[in-house]
């Protein structure tokens, strides 16, 4: 559509409407306060990226010889809180999902913009506190803050970390709560819940989670707060509490919240999908249902991270066929994504490698989550390197893969610019292998026996281990390339085209990058999500004929 | 060091074996779902690559049958493998009755581990092949994992309750165990051996080391050290009931209820003596917490057991078989290290 060079009669968009600190601070843009998000969120990724680096660096051998035990301690932990709570939860809801809710469902922004901002707000404070907290010398609990340890026995910084998180919690259940009323409430005239893109589903179901799971770690962070602050009686059994009482209350939050990182991950790789194979998702109202009862019954499987913790074993039966009802609905969205190809017309650009790396680790993540679910399989992989490989198929492999593929596919949307395919392309395949060989060989150490959290290890685990840091050092360098060529395309990229991939949904019928106002003219719509019949080419041009017919 | 690449846990326990089958079993399903969809990915992808001249995408009939096959065929595989699971897991979290009892206690960082026979190991337990073995174990501080890879069973461990563990070692050798509940600086450090041994070089073993009588024996020279005995009366008649053959009996308690009298009512009584009281007595005893080591609430626990009927008074049962000259106190004894 425009070929010209770097100077072209710039029209006005969102990114060049206002300018100055001031304009971005104070913005009520959705698109923008996704930017502030993405921005944000990198800074988190690339410093617990360095803690990954860190932590690989010491495993290369099996004496703890590089940091000290408490240093390593804290490497883990802050590792954890990082990826978990400031980069993988608001990954993609608060950037692609912020971006995009409102263009796909045909709105000019969110239900409550303001609410959008001070969720932003709330989040970098609460990262700041995180940030404090590491600064100041750490803390060495691991992500999950088990008790009595973190409240009666840990000399670091406990209570400033949980702050932070308890404090970034908000900024979660603010934008689920944005989502669902924006969704409710904003849907362009003729956009009918079956009429949806699946990316809302999977965000309306990842929000309820936000909205309904959120608030139980708050709960769970002010008690444990009081506990060691105040040396009130709840988890220490020395002071009459219950440990493993944490351990339920944590896990009924953060099981759930595990499909926050995943259902937001589903969500772009059904656009993704749709958008490249020019079809319709196959069994699109499965998939839709699917996503709710993702969200639904994600709910009732917490215990299954107790298996070996003592509970009962009649809870543990519960729990586990529980786990393996929820297993089925990701089943079905993969059998589903799979079959969308068949007969499509499927293009190989960017996106769709990273959707089909997606597709494969999700499969493999998802597949294993079958052994830990196994009661009397997990009782000896629970707490060894089988479960870490295990997660991060699911959370690197998985959700990562959808953020990077989603990135690129609405990159020229966001910046109206468009990435370096080629390098892009190369660095796809990079993470790919980076990634694999960094985790897979993680399964073999786990049912070998090597305990996660192991600063020193036996002798015997060290090849496996090598092997896992030279898979990291290649994967640090596939994310490093995009963030790289990204700024990059900023100011030398292509410029692109509203419609590069010549895909349906109302976010393509804008310009790129959109008006400040999203659309000139609410569109109207007559088709549904994905209708490459009547549309054969994705958007229509002039767009308004979409809109109107 | 020669590098070597294990892929695989050595098979020391009864049950090594059943776990490693059905690990096997999902590897093979992993492998063929994997395989399946990443190959069904990736000829699609070539087969229906977009061309200039393309055909457009064709849009399939969605049928029914297709979806509810695969919601269907997970569901039963899903289901089978649970029923599976959850066999394994009785069988691994049930012991059988004829087990033989262990204490271990965790701290910060090392397992201490007690036999009834007296001998005491750090970070380093001895057991029978082929006899089942019970752990009985506690924590004095965080909650431990005690993990023996080669067995394919762990259990957490933790402050303030018993749990248990059980095996049966079916090969001799040394077998690592971790702590696999991450429990501060020295997590990683708090590792050890499982030495399994024939039957008779562990009797040998047993009998072997410091003499400082039997965990009971300890219990009882502790139960008069800390004066129990003025108030829990042989006859019945002090502040406190008797607690001959008590065990395992259910007892009335103030209010109503009733409570079977197991390790964990008796640790409860000992450390919060006012939480559940026995019907007809005084909330009257002083809490021991602090003033009781974990090893010794172990030892208190096993002399409570181990008294039987009085028979001609003072003695009871216990001290008849007692060795000369040997109860220590309860921190002096060896460590019973090979």
């Amino acid at each position: 559509m425009i070929t010209a060079p770097v100077t072209v009669p710039e029209r006005e968009h969102y990114l060049n409407a206002s300018y100055g600190l001031k304009s971005w601070l104070l913005t009520k843009d959705h698109k923008r306060i996704a930017l502030l998000y993405l921005a944000t969120i990198t800074f988190f990724f690339f410093l617990g990226g360095l803690f990954a680096v860190m932590i690989r660096l010491e495993l290369l051998t099996p004496q703890g010889d590089m940091v000290q035990s408490e240093t390593y301690n804290k490497l883990f932990t802050m590792h954890g809180v990082n990826m978990v709570f400031f980069f993988l939860l608001p990954a993609i809801p608060a950037t692609l999902g912020n971006f995009l809710v409102p263009l796909m469902i045909g709105a000019r922004d969110l239900a409550f913009p303001k609410l959008n901002l001070a969720s932003w707000y709330i989040f970098t404070i609460g990262g700041l506190f995180t940030l404090y907290a590491l600064l100041s010398g750490g803390v060495d609990t691991g992500w999950t803050f088990y008790t009595p340890y973190s409240t009666t026995y840990s000399n670091s910084f406990v209570i400033a970390t949980a702050l932070g998180i308890f404090i970034a919690g908000f900024s979660s259940i603010l934008t689920g709560l944005n989502f669902i009323v924006t969704i409710h409430r904003m849907r362009a005239p003729g956009l009918t819940w079956f009429r949806l893109p699946l990316f809302i589903w999977s965000h309306y179901a990842a929000s309820l989670i936000m909205v309904l799971g959120t608030p139980v770690i708050a709960v769970t962070i002010v008690l444990l707060a009081a506990e060691r602050a105040f040396h009130i009686g709840i988890f220490d059994p020395a002071i009459g509490g219950d440990p493993v009482l944490f351990q339920h209350l944590f896990w009924f939050y953060s099981h759930p919240a595990v499909y926050i990182m995943i259902l937001p991950a589903m969500a772009v790789i059904s656009e993704l999908v749709a958008a490249s194979a020019r079809k319709r998702v196959y069994g699109y109202e499965f998939v839709a249902y699917a996503s709710v009862a993702i969200a639904v019954f994600g709910f009732l499987v917490w215990g299954h991270h107790m298996f070996v913790s003592g509970q009962s074993v009649y809870a543990g039966l519960v729990f586990s066929v529980l786990s393996y009802l929820v297993a089925v609905p990701s089943a079905v969205k993969v059998f589903n994504w799979t079959a969308t190809l068949h007969k499509g017309s499927i293009a190989l650009e960017t996106p769709m490698l990273y959707t089909f790396g997606f597709i494969g680790l999700f499969t493999i993540g998802g597949m294993t989550g079958l052994f830990v679910a196994a009661l009397g399989l997990d009782v000896h992989v629970h707490d060894t390197y089988f479960v870490v490989a295990h997660f991060h198929y699911i959370m690197v492999g998985g959700t990562i893969m959808a953020y990077l593929g989603g990135l690129h596919f609405w990159w020229p949307k966001i910046t109206g610019r468009m990435y370096p395919e080629i390098l892009a392309k190369l660095s796809a395949l990079v993470v790919f292998i980076g990634f694999n060989l960094t985790f897979f060989p993680q399964f073999i150490l786990g049912y070998l026996g090597m305990p996660r959290r192991y600063h020193a290890y036996p002798d015997e685990f060290q090849v496996l281990n090598v092997m896992s840091t030279a898979g990291a050092s290649i994967l640090a360098v596939g994310y490093l390339l995009p963030m790289c060529y990204f700024i990059w395309s900023l100011r030398y990229g292509k410029i692109a085209p509203d419609n590069p991939w010549g895909a349906v949904g109302l976010e393509w019928q804008t310009l790129s990058p959109p008006p400040v106002e999203n659309f000139d003219e609410i569109p109207i719509v007559t088709h549904e999500a994905y209708d490459y019949v009547s549309l054969p080419n994705g958007s229509v041009t002039p767009k308004k004929e979409a809109n109107v017919r | 060091m020669r590098p070597s690449l294990p892929l695989f846990p050595e098979q020391a326990s009864s049950f090594a074996a059943d776990v490693d089958a059905l690990y096997f079993f999902l590897v093979a399903l992993t492998a063929f779902f994997s395989v399946l969809i990443g190959g069904l990915v990736v000829f699609f992808a070539i087969k229906y690559r977009r061309r200039k001249d393309s055909a457009p995408a064709v849009i399939e009939h969605e049928g029914m049958a297709l979806e509810m096959t695969w919601s269907i065929i997970p569901l039963i595989v899903s289901l089978f493998i649970f029923v599976w699971g959850a066999s394994l897991y009785f069988k691994i979290s049930r012991p059988p009755g004829d087990a033989a009892e262990i204490y271990a206690v965790g701290k910060q960082w090392m397992w201490k581990i007690q036999h009834m026979e007296g001998r005491r190991e750090i970070n380093e337990l001895h057991v029978p092949v082929g006899r089942a073995v019970k752990l009985k174990m506690t924590s004095e501080d965080v909650i431990h994992s005690f993990f023996v890879p080669a067995f394919r069973t762990k259990a957490d461990v933790l402050p303030g309750r018993y749990t248990t563990i059980w095996f049966k070692a079916e090969k001799a050798g040394a077998y690592h165990l971790f702590c696999a509940e991450y429990c501060g600086t020295k997590h990683s450090g708090m590792i050890g051996y499982v030495h399994a041994m024939e039957p008779n070089d562990y009797q040998n073993w047993l009998v072997g080391g410091t003499a400082e009588g039997t965990l009971a024996q300890r219990g009882e020279k502790l139960f008069q050290d800390l004066a129990c005995t003025n108030c829990h009366k042989e006859e019945g008649t002090g502040r406190g009931p008797a607690l001959a053959l008590i065990f395992g009996t259910e007892i009335p308690l103030e209010g109503g209820a009733k409570v079977l009298v197991d390790e964990e009512y008796i640790r409860e009584s000992i450390v919060n003596p006012t939480a559940r009281v026995a019907f007809g007595y005084q909330p009257v005893m002083p809490t021991f917490q602090g003033l009781v080591t974990e090893e010794g609430l172990l030892s208190l626990i096993e002399y409570v057991k181990s008294i039987g009927p009085k028979k001609g008074p003072p003695k009871p049962p216990a001290e008849a078989n007692r060795k000369t000259g040997e109860a220590r106190s309860k921190t002096g004894g060896a460590k019973g290290k090979q």
